[in-house]
């Protein structure tokens, strides 16, 4: 496994250059928006991956309020915070592909706004995994990730449930994409996943030496309640 | 600002944002390992 990591970041590292190629370089250049457009290809992955990632927070709360598990628990935490910074760059990207094709940064249109509620419910799940001291912290914050988790379908549909100026989506709304930009977009997806993947493998093992070391702490501590511990 | 400002200022800021992250699990990493050298000096058991 400790071999697997570095060959993976290599893979990972050219795929995500070759995406950044096909996106800048080989995609057409779409014919009223221009160059703005390719913004796309980072913001929608992005998109994808952080809805992912927080449907993976979902799968683990739920796994920890069942079995009460700690790797599930650390899985739910990675996860999020990894959604959060993915939600994070859609939050951003967004608005910068507004401003010189709406004329505005931002409006508080259906799709937006609830993307921006669902970084908050995240946001708060990690303010709440950082600051609570308490030893039920993990079942609260599966409970709240489990609630979050209901907010992330009602993002993706807002687009059909409700009148947006957010665009379409790529697949399944109905509109038709170049061929070579579907595949642009797909092959940027692939990367932004492996990324995140990898990013989300570091954190687990950062998390877990964490929690280790902890317990180590509190062992000294034991042995020695004057000296060793923190 | 041109079409190519909005996009070069979008692809900048989605990686500045992934490396700042990343630089804080580093940060976090080394923190650890401080810790794990504290824990294993003599004196200290566990």
């Amino acid at each position: 496994m400790k071999k697997a990591f570095p060959i993976l970041g290599v893979l990972t590292a050219v795929l995500l250059i070759y995406a950044l190629y096909m996106a800048l370089v080989w995609a057409p250049t779409e014919k009223t928006m221009g160059n703005v457009q390719r913004i796309f290809y980072y913001h929608v992955p992005s998109a994808w991956t952080a809805f992912i990632l927080f449907f993976v927070n979902f799968v683990a709360s739920v796994l920890y309020l069942i079995k009460r598990k700690p790797a599930a628990d650390i899985v739910a935490l990675v996860s999020a915070e990894v959604g959060v910074v993915f939600c994070t760059v859609v939050l951003v990207t967004g608005p910068i592909w507004a401003r010189p094709v709406w004329g505005i940064w931002w409006t508080w249109d259906m799709r937006l706004t609830s993307t921006l509620v669902l970084w908050l419910i995240y946001v708060s799940y990690l303010f709440l995994r950082r600051f609570s001291s308490s030893g039920q912290t993990p079942t609260l914050a599966a409970a709240l990730a489990v609630l979050g988790a209901l907010c992330v379908p009602f993002v993706y549909f807002s687009i059909w449930f409700f009148r947006t100026q957010h665009p379409q989506p790529v697949m399944g709304g109905g509109g038709s994409i170049d061929p070579r930009m579907l595949h642009v977009l797909l092959i940027n997806w692939l990367a932004f996943s492996c990324f995140a993947f990898l990013v989300c493998w570091s954190r687990y093992r950062l998390e877990k030496l964490q929690r280790d070391v902890d317990h180590a702490h509190a062992l000294a501590s034991l042995l020695d309640p004057r000296g060793s511990g923190r | 600002m041109s079409g190519n400002g909005y996009l070069f200022a979008a692809y900048a800021v989605t990686w500045i944002i992934h490396i700042a992250y990343l630089g804080t699990i580093v940060r976090r990493y080394s923190r650890l390992q401080r810790e794990i050298e504290e824990l294993k000096k003599p004196g200290v058991k566990s």
